[in-house]
């Protein structure tokens, strides 16, 4: 082989250099949430953890309105991720595997959506709700994307290959309308494009930041995010607060992130690769 | 016998009328909510641009006025400035080391793919809003990590967050972290599926390692690079969660942290002046046109080169 020592050597050390960049962030995030304030401040910085992480958790969870806030992401995270997987199976089942007159265009009408850039409709969008009276409202973050365009593109790709047509002429010949068809058949042959969409529906909801900043105007409603860049605001001078909330904001996704990394990964390679 | 039958092709009938409308109910709810909240924004958002509306009272027609505004508006130019500068400092290392790393990771003598794929991946999946606020006090004016890592050398503590070319590092770096592991992933399903013969042949012919990397693997993979540098774009000139975390309060044009959409955010949601903000998100949509049309060009021409 042409690989010569020093060139190994040379590749190791920097995918060690990447492992080591992309790890530290975390790290020092439990560094900064287990001390108390005055041993943040030290010259040289002390890269150990400290022992005051339950301590510093529970303050964030006692003296703010935090922990309410985890209740509320939680409420529109999984509301609009079931809401996505139902339209979004529903349409994606009926492009992939059904005829029917206008499906061409409907189709490329679709993808052309995805188009748009999404900064255009934040005004208007802003204007709509002001009207209809969602401003402050859960209804604006859930109801607006609850059918959308990349995930019934996810699915229908999955369809296609995955349900033979065979078992849906069979079913159809058993007299099992088409409704029928999709729950009992359909449904359960997504189920793996059905994960990796929950998951991502789930980590957008839960990250997301400039639509509910300018929805939502009342404090007792604030999603996590909102309430970690007021954590921010609270605790000015106490830094091992502020970043115990970022902590507790990352933990669930990287819960996330360990059971389910290989779906989230393939999900990934997977959409961009058809796109 | 012959009751049965016409009764069974009546309720046939019925199923098929209900099987025909069904495809139509099954998508019908994307294109009832994207004509409310897809469509009508979009052009309401033309007449809002040629409009003056500060969020309570009537909208006034204005005309062209708010476009002659925008184009003589220094701050804005700034903010395009801004943008483009973090845009450039963040992407171009960004996906040059995400190739590097993928070519790497697929190297024969690298073990543990999988699992280094994940650890590398990991940063993508977490909040920009967290990890902003993680960076903005590692990067701390006075006493974070940064800082207290120069002091051991004897530097001086640098203002990253108040120094207009520091603060623009400082946001690219948060991207820069977050999108490294995502475009190496996407650059290893392209290695994986280079034909192994190109390698063997160039190997043959004695090419090193890193002359495979830029005579095989980098003009192999220019769809998918082409790919993610338009996708790195239209993403870089949106970007505004970063840059509103790390500078929530008091972020000019001049002072380098202010994005377009940050711009348009603050001249909207603060300042009130809604149809002036979407004249400003009209004008970052020729932007966006202007550099997908740009990539768009050079590809073609490239192509027709090769």
């Amino acid at each position: 082989m042409g690989d010569n020592k020093l060139f190994k050597l040379i590749v190791r050390v920097f995918i060690g250099f990447g492992v080591i960049l992309s790890l530290f962030p975390f790290y020092w995030m439990f560094v900064m949430a287990s001390k108390p304030n005055s041993e943040i401040y030290k010259t040289p910085p002390s890269l150990t953890l400290g022992n005051e992480l339950f301590k510093n958790i529970h303050t964030v969870f006692t003296q703010t309105t935090f922990f309410h806030s985890v209740l509320n992401t939680l409420f529109i995270a999984i509301t609009s991720t079931c809401l996505i997987l139902f339209f979004d199976s529903l349409a994606g089942f009926a492009f992939g595997k059904l005829k029917f007159k206008g499906k061409a265009f409907l189709f490329t009408f679709l993808m052309g959506t995805m188009m748009i850039p999404g900064q255009l409709n934040i005004i208007p969008s802003f204007y709509l709700m002001d009207k209809i009276g969602w401003v402050g409202s859960y209804k604006a973050l859930i109801i607006p994307g609850m059918a959308n365009a990349f995930g019934i593109f996810w699915i229908r790709s999955y369809c296609t290959d995955a349900i033979p047509d065979s078992l849906l002429e069979s079913a159809k010949l058993d007299g099992s309308s088409i409704f029928r068809t999709y729950r009992s058949i359909a449904l359960p042959i997504m189920k793996p494009a059905l994960a990796f969409l929950a998951l991502y529906s789930f980590m957008g909801s839960w990250n997301d930041y400039m639509w509910p900043l300018i929805i939502l105007n009342d404090e007792k409603k604030y999603t996590l995010m909102l309430a970690l860049t007021q954590l921010k605001g609270l605790f000015t001078t106490n830094y091992p607060l502020v970043i115990t909330g970022a902590l507790l904001a990352t933990l669930p996704l990287l819960l996330i992130f360990v059971l389910f990394s290989k779906q989230l990964i393939a999900g990934i390679t997977d959409g961009a690769v058809k796109e | 016998m012959e009751l049965q039958q016409p009764a069974a092709t009546n309720k046939e009938k019925r199923h098929f009328d209900l099987d025909k409308v069904a495809p139509y109910i099954a998508v019908a709810p994307f294109y009832i909510l994207f004509l409310i909240f897809g469509l009508f924004p979009v052009v309401f958002s033309a007449y809002l641009a040629v409009s003056k509306w500060d969020g309570l009272g009537q909208i006034q027609y204005l005309g062209m006025d708010n476009f002659s505004r925008l184009i003589t508006d220094m701050d804005f130019w700034l903010s395009l400035k801004n943008t483009l500068i973090i845009w450039a400092i963040g992407t171009i290392p960004m996906l040059f080391m995400a190739l590097v790393l993928a070519f790497c990771l697929n190297l024969k003598f690298i073990k543990h793919k999988e699992f280094l794929k994940s650890v590398l991946f990991l940063p993508n999946i977490t909040s920009v809003v967290a990890i902003s606020i993680l960076f903005g006090l590692i990067f701390s004016n006075f006493n974070g990590l940064a800082n207290g890592l120069l002091g051991v050398f004897g530097l001086k503590p640098i203002k990253w967050l108040t120094e207009p070319g520091w603060v623009r590092v400082v946001i690219a770096s948060v991207n820069i972290w977050q999108y490294t592991g995502y475009n190496m992933i996407i650059y290893l399903t392209g290695i994986i599926r280079i034909p192994g013969d190109l390698y063997e042949a160039a190997r043959m012919d004695g090419a090193s390692n890193p002359q495979i990397f830029w005579n095989v693997t980098i003009p192999q993979l220019k769809p998918i690079i082409l790919f993610t540098v338009m996708m790195s774009t239209i993403g870089g000139l949106q970007i505004f969660s970063e840059a509103q975390v790390l500078v929530p309060t008091g972020a000019t044009p001049q002072g380098g942290a202010m994005t377009i959409v940050y711009y348009l955010y603050q001249t909207a949601f603060t300042q009130h002046q809604f149809g002036y903000g979407s004249a400003i998100a009209w004008g970052l949509v020729v932007v966006i046109m202007f550099f997908s049309l740009l990539n768009w060009f050079i590809t073609t021409k490239r192509v027709k080169g090769a």
